[in-house]
């Protein structure tokens, strides 16, 4: 009975706090800027208000447009699940779920690439492109990442991988997990969420022809999927697991905050970088995590 | 306690290697190149437990000369002969950062099988040293601005200069010292040949260098 009340508490976490996220940032960018700004609850009433909306469908398009985009939010949402929250810790645990969480991930951006193809548009096809060959590069870094994660703890399950910090290597891994997070969630010096030409645009270039709750799915996936890597980042370099409960509690949300504010200012503070660049910086950030993961190693051995 | 400081250092320094391979940009690279040659400055000081006057000489030279001098005389050998800030690579910058990494990678793997004194022993002096000086050919063999090369020297000799610090003891930073007196000079008549080369040729390419004319 307490069991299900704890996954029950964990979802209602997940699903109400992840919509934040994306007001958060784009509050900090307007105070950046000078402006108000829309509210921090802007995404919630985007929500509700697609989620009243009927569907348009393309004659093109077979029944799997509109449950590609409930799949992905589900796998998400499962990845979201797995990963321990400070002292909670995981509601399911075992040994290599850190594998079955990338895997969640990585199928839940397939059913999204899939769902934008499903409507024969040349433009979402390139969105579909773009998405899937920055995350190649990206994904090279995040599998660095939890071999760094896991030589140092020497385990493979998320809960203990995740309790102490990264070592001497946590500022290599951070500076590169933030970098994956960027590319990840489509942010600035990749993508710019606010743009809606169509030539730039990648995640938003997918979604375009979607509407009603499949777009709110989407959207709120997206959503979760920051949150996700803002709490993954903060526990693989704060040390949550030294700390009282209450404390790691606290310091977890700060942390997450810290981390969607950052991500807010370099928002406001780069211009979006040139294709060609972004190999470069995806390479970087790889760089960083392949070092964490050489600081683990050797710090180990000696 | 000393090996900590020393191999933040050298991280530090490595760190700076990958960030001249990455930059697309000559002042970065300038930047990162004079950055890395004030840390190698401060080493000795480190290194040394008996401060002694000359110790503190070379410090201070080498921090002034590749830190302020040899960085400044580039700067305005850039300005004046206005040379475009863009790097353009004969390498890429991808595959330039992933060889330097990976030597760096190789450097750290392989550097217990070389001889070293036991108190050498727990430092990171020869896999930075063998990193630094990795980086340094790539950036010789990678870039062709005049300019960039000589960015590649100099950190081709910091990687050396890493290699005499393991002498330090029994050769008080002698070698170093004439190095040291070098390089001030042969950058400084390579200042001059970046501005004769800019008049005749109209461009500090490399490439076009290799045809002969009357």
């Amino acid at each position: 009975m307490i069991a299900i009340v704890e996954i029950l508490l964990r979802l209602a976490c997940w699903l109400l706090l992840a919509p934040l996220l994306p007001g958060i940032i784009n509050k900090v960018k307007a105070w950046v800027a000078g402006r108000r700004g829309p509210p921090v609850l802007q995404l919630y009433y985007d929500l509700a208000r697609l989620w009243r909306k009927g569907v348009v469908l393309s004659t093109l398009v077979s029944p799997a447009f509109v449950i590609l985009p409930a799949v992905g939010w589900v796998a998400v949402l499962a990845a979201a699940m797995l990963v321990p929250l400070g002292p909670a810790g995981a509601s399911l645990s075992f040994r290599g779920d850190v594998l079955l969480m990338l895997y969640l991930l990585a199928l839940g951006r397939f059913c999204t690439a899939w769902a934008a193809m499903e409507t024969g548009s040349a433009f979402e096809g390139m969105g579909s492109v773009r998405e899937v060959s920055y995350a190649v590069l990206a994904e090279a870094a995040m599998v660095a990442a939890v071999l760094a994660l896991s030589v140092h703890t020497g385990s493979v399950t998320l809960v203990t991988m995740l309790a102490p910090a990264a070592g001497a290597g946590a500022l290599l891994m951070s500076a590169g997990l933030f970098i994956v997070l960027l590319a990840e969630n489509c942010r600035v010096p990749f993508d710019d969420p606010n743009t809606h030409l169509e030539l730039t645009m990648i995640h938003e270039a997918m979604v375009l022809d979607h509407s009603g709750p499949p777009l709110a799915a989407i959207l709120h996936g997206a959503a979760m999927k920051l949150l996700w890597f803002a709490v993954l980042l903060t526990q693989a370099v704060v040390p949550l697991g030294q700390l009282g409960p209450l404390a790691a509690t606290g310091l977890l949300a700060l942390s997450v905050l810290a981390v969607t504010v950052g991500v807010g200012v370099v928002e406001s503070l780069l211009a979006r970088f040139a294709f060609r660049r972004v190999p470069l910086l995806l390479t970087t950030a790889f760089l960083l995590c392949v070092f964490a993961l050489l600081v683990a190693w050797k710090g180990g051995v000696s | 306690m000393m090996n900590s400081n020393l191999n933040l250092l050298i991280g530090l320094a490595m760190g700076l290697n990958l960030l001249s391979l990455g930059t697309s940009r000559l002042p970065a690279l300038i930047r990162a190149m004079s950055a890395q040659g004030v840390i190698l400055g401060v080493m000795p000081i480190i290194m040394e437990h008996h401060l002694t006057w000359q110790v503190v000489l070379i410090a201070v030279a080498t921090i002034a000369g590749k830190g302020l001098v040899i960085p400044s005389l580039l700067r305005r050998a850039m300005r004046t002969a206005q040379i475009d800030r863009e790097l353009d690579p004969l390498i890429g910058f991808v595959p330039s950062l992933l060889l330097g990494a990976g030597g760096a990678i190789a450097a750290l793997a392989l550097a217990h099988l070389l001889p070293v004194l036991p108190e050498h022993a727990g430092t990171l002096l020869v896999p930075g040293a063998l990193a630094t000086v990795l980086t340094g050919f790539i950036l010789l063999i990678g870039r062709t601005k005049a300019i960039s090369q000589v960015c590649g020297y100099l950190i081709l000799e910091n990687g050396i200069y890493l290699f005499g610090l393991l002498l330090i003891k029994p050769m008080p930073l002698l070698v170093e010292a004439g190095v040291l007196l070098d390089l001030t000079v042969g950058v400084f008549i390579i200042g001059i040949i970046v501005d004769r080369i800019q008049r005749a040729f109209d461009s500090l390419d490399t490439r076009k260098l290799t045809a002969l004319r009357e």
